[in-house]
């Protein structure tokens, strides 16, 4: 149990990264199937080669940058559909990724990594690894967070809100999609790496589906806390992410198997976005909530609508 | 200050559906002129207006902005020079962002933007003065989602966050055509006060004859893709709407009168 919380809190990190394109930038950015790997991939190749483990994440960081920024100038420059755009560089990465390491897989057995120190203290699969991995997702958020309400980050926050608006501002739209989905991969890359370190190896089908995984996170998260905040929207997909793999974890123990688990992805996608348009589920949240519910006009605001 | 020069767009060249938008419009504002612009649908109004702006492109023709040629200038990059506000009020405001974060982005209209906080605390109080003068009480609702206001609100906001930067041009089209009277009345008097304030260059299209006689400074009447009246300040003064509706009658005589002659 306690695993499927750490392997959560890893994997919120690439959630993360699918916030900021599928909720903020309103991109349906697929690349992260393949950036994921290639995050893995190059810091596994890198640690093996004798790299500080913290070189070689924040390489797997700068190696999904250079994804996304590949998807971002195929949909703007390029003019390509924002899907296709994404199924495009994700396929073409699992030939680079398996240039990247050389074989399928890249075992990372006894090589120093950024994980190892929590293993030889003996805290992996205990509360302070959780401790030390919620703090570090924490981390993240405050940075995403922070990024958000700069004017850079209000202008990406623009694009995906109205993108006719902001470029009458003076913001190039182009440019802040290619931003997005770089920072978006390079998160998802460093969250590849990371898990690559965990589990001690990399492995060229680590990253299939995995956009199902991001989703899932975002959408469960958003479904149960509100969006009021940003920063309660950002902590709400790590909550997410754990919960996800709580799930998972459940449906092994009720007796699933690990190749089930696309399936149980799916459908849990599926659940987290039709849950909240069932009446029911609605009342409940809102008794939840102590009955304010989200994003509704107040009083004063109805009031003085046209 | 604008200086539009044989200005010309033809619509699917060459097939059935060819359509001459604009066929050769020549313009001229000084600076702090406030022109208003009439004329029956399809006349090529937005045309000229998203020409300007730098969302359509001229097949020939020239724009210039204080002497500077802009013609090959994409829309974002323009909209330093110029403000714009849309006849949807959903279209000139981000819905899900707060009032004050909306004002931040348009402040940092044409400017680098950084990594500083979009809205600090001197920001905030510049917004809250500007806001103030709008007299809504949106000063008071900083955090409130912009989508959460009423058009006519949204559209007030908009034309505030187009002209508290100071743009050389002001673009607007049909701006209070979705907002009922008494909200457009409003705008209406919003957009007299604000131009005068900053002594905006302005272009502002309307279907609305009372409302182009009684704002700016020259009124110009297009059809079919040419400017066909231009009435300086002290001719508009004394133009009235059943002298516009005359001009109008004006056209479709001579419109008949084309197609007598074609017969
Ligand atoms: N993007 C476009 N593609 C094809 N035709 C267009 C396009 N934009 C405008 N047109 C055509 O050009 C002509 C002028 O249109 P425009 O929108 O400028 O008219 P308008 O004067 O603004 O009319 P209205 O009062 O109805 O807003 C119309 O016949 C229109 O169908
Ligand atoms: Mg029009």
């Amino acid at each position: 149990m306690i695993t499927a919380v750490e392997l959560g809190l890893i994997y919120a990190i690439m959630a993360l990264g699918v916030y900021l394109t599928f909720r903020i930038l309103n991109f349906p950015d697929l690349t992260v199937d393949g950036s994921f790997t290639t995050g893995a991939a190059v810091a596994s190749v890198s640690i093996v080669n004798g790299v500080n483990p913290w070189l070689a994440t924040a390489l797997a960081f700068f190696a999904g940058m250079i994804a996304g920024v590949i998807t971002g100038l195929l949909h703007t420059k390029g003019k390509i559909d924002g899907l296709l755009a994404g199924i495009l560089t994700m396929i073409a990465l699992y030939s680079i990724n398996l240039r990247i390491m050389g074989k399928a897989n890249v075992p990372l057995l006894g090589e120093d990594t950024l994980i190892s120190p929590l293993r030889q203290a003996g805290w992996l699969g205990s509360g302070p690894a959780i401790g030390v991995l919620f703090l570090v997702c924490l981390i993240f958020v405050a940075v995403i967070v922070w990024f958000l309400h700069t004017e850079v980050g209000m202008a990406m926050r623009a694009t995906g809100d109205n993108e006719q608006m902001i470029r009458s501002f003076g913001v190039s739209t182009d440019n802040q999609k290619i931003l997005g989905l770089a920072l978006s991969n390079g998160l998802v890359g460093l969250s590849g790496a990371l898990i690559a370190q965990y589990q001690g190896f990399a492995d060229v089908g680590m990253g299939i589906g995995l956009i199902l995984i991001g989703l899932a996170s975002v959408i469960v998260g958003q479904a149960i806390f509100t969006q009021r905040y940003i920063w309660l929207a950002a902590l709400a997909v790590v909550l997410g992410a754990v919960i996800y793999r709580l799930v998972i974890q459940f449906a092994l123990m009720a007796g699933l198997e690990v190749n089930d688990m696309k399936l149980i992805s799916a459908i849990l996608v599926v659940v987290a976005l039709l849950l909240p348009r069932w009446k029911g589920f609605q009342k409940m949240v809102k008794s939840f909530k102590g009955n304010k519910p989200q994003d509704a006009p107040t009083k004063e605001e109805v009031g003085s609508n046209a | 200050m604008l200086e539009i020069s044989n200005l010309s767009r033809t619509f699917f060249p060459g097939t059935v559906n060819e359509r001459k938008a604009l066929r050769g419009i020549n313009l001229n504002l000084s600076a702090a002129e406030f022109v208003t612009v009439i004329g029956s649908n399809g006349a090529g109004k937005s045309t000229m207006l998203n020409m300007v702006a730098g969302k359509l492109q001229p097949d020939v023709g020239a724009v210039r902005i204080d002497g500077k040629n802009v013609t090959k200038l994409a829309d974002y990059q323009r909209a330093k020079y110029i403000g714009r506000v849309f006849q949807d009020p959903m279209a000139g405001t981000a819905p899900s962002m707060s009032i004050e974060e909306n004002m931040a982005l348009a402040y940092a209209r044409g400017r680098f933007r950084g990594l500083g906080l979009g809205v600090g605390a001197r920001r905030r109080k510049l917004f809250i003065d500007e806001l103030a003068s709008l007299e809504l009480g949106l000063e008071h609702r900083l955090k409130t989602k912009v989508g959460l206001l009423s058009g006519g609100q949204r559209q007030a906001l908009s034309l505030l966050m187009a002209t508290f930067s100071q743009p050389k041009i002001l673009l607007l089209d049909e701006h209070t055509a979705a907002l009922d009277p008494q909200r457009a009345a409003l705008v209406s008097r919003l957009t007299d006060e604000i131009v005068n304030r900053h002594q905006l260059t302005t272009l502002m299209v309307t279907h609305n004859m009372e409302q182009a006689l009684a704002l700016g400074t020259r009124l110009i009447m297009m059809h079919d893709g040419q400017i066909i009246l231009d009435l300086d300040a002290e001719a508009k003064s004394k133009m009235t709407v059943k002298g516009l509706l005359g001009e109008f009658e004006k056209i479709k005589g001579a419109q008949l009168d084309d197609r007598t002659m074609l017969q």
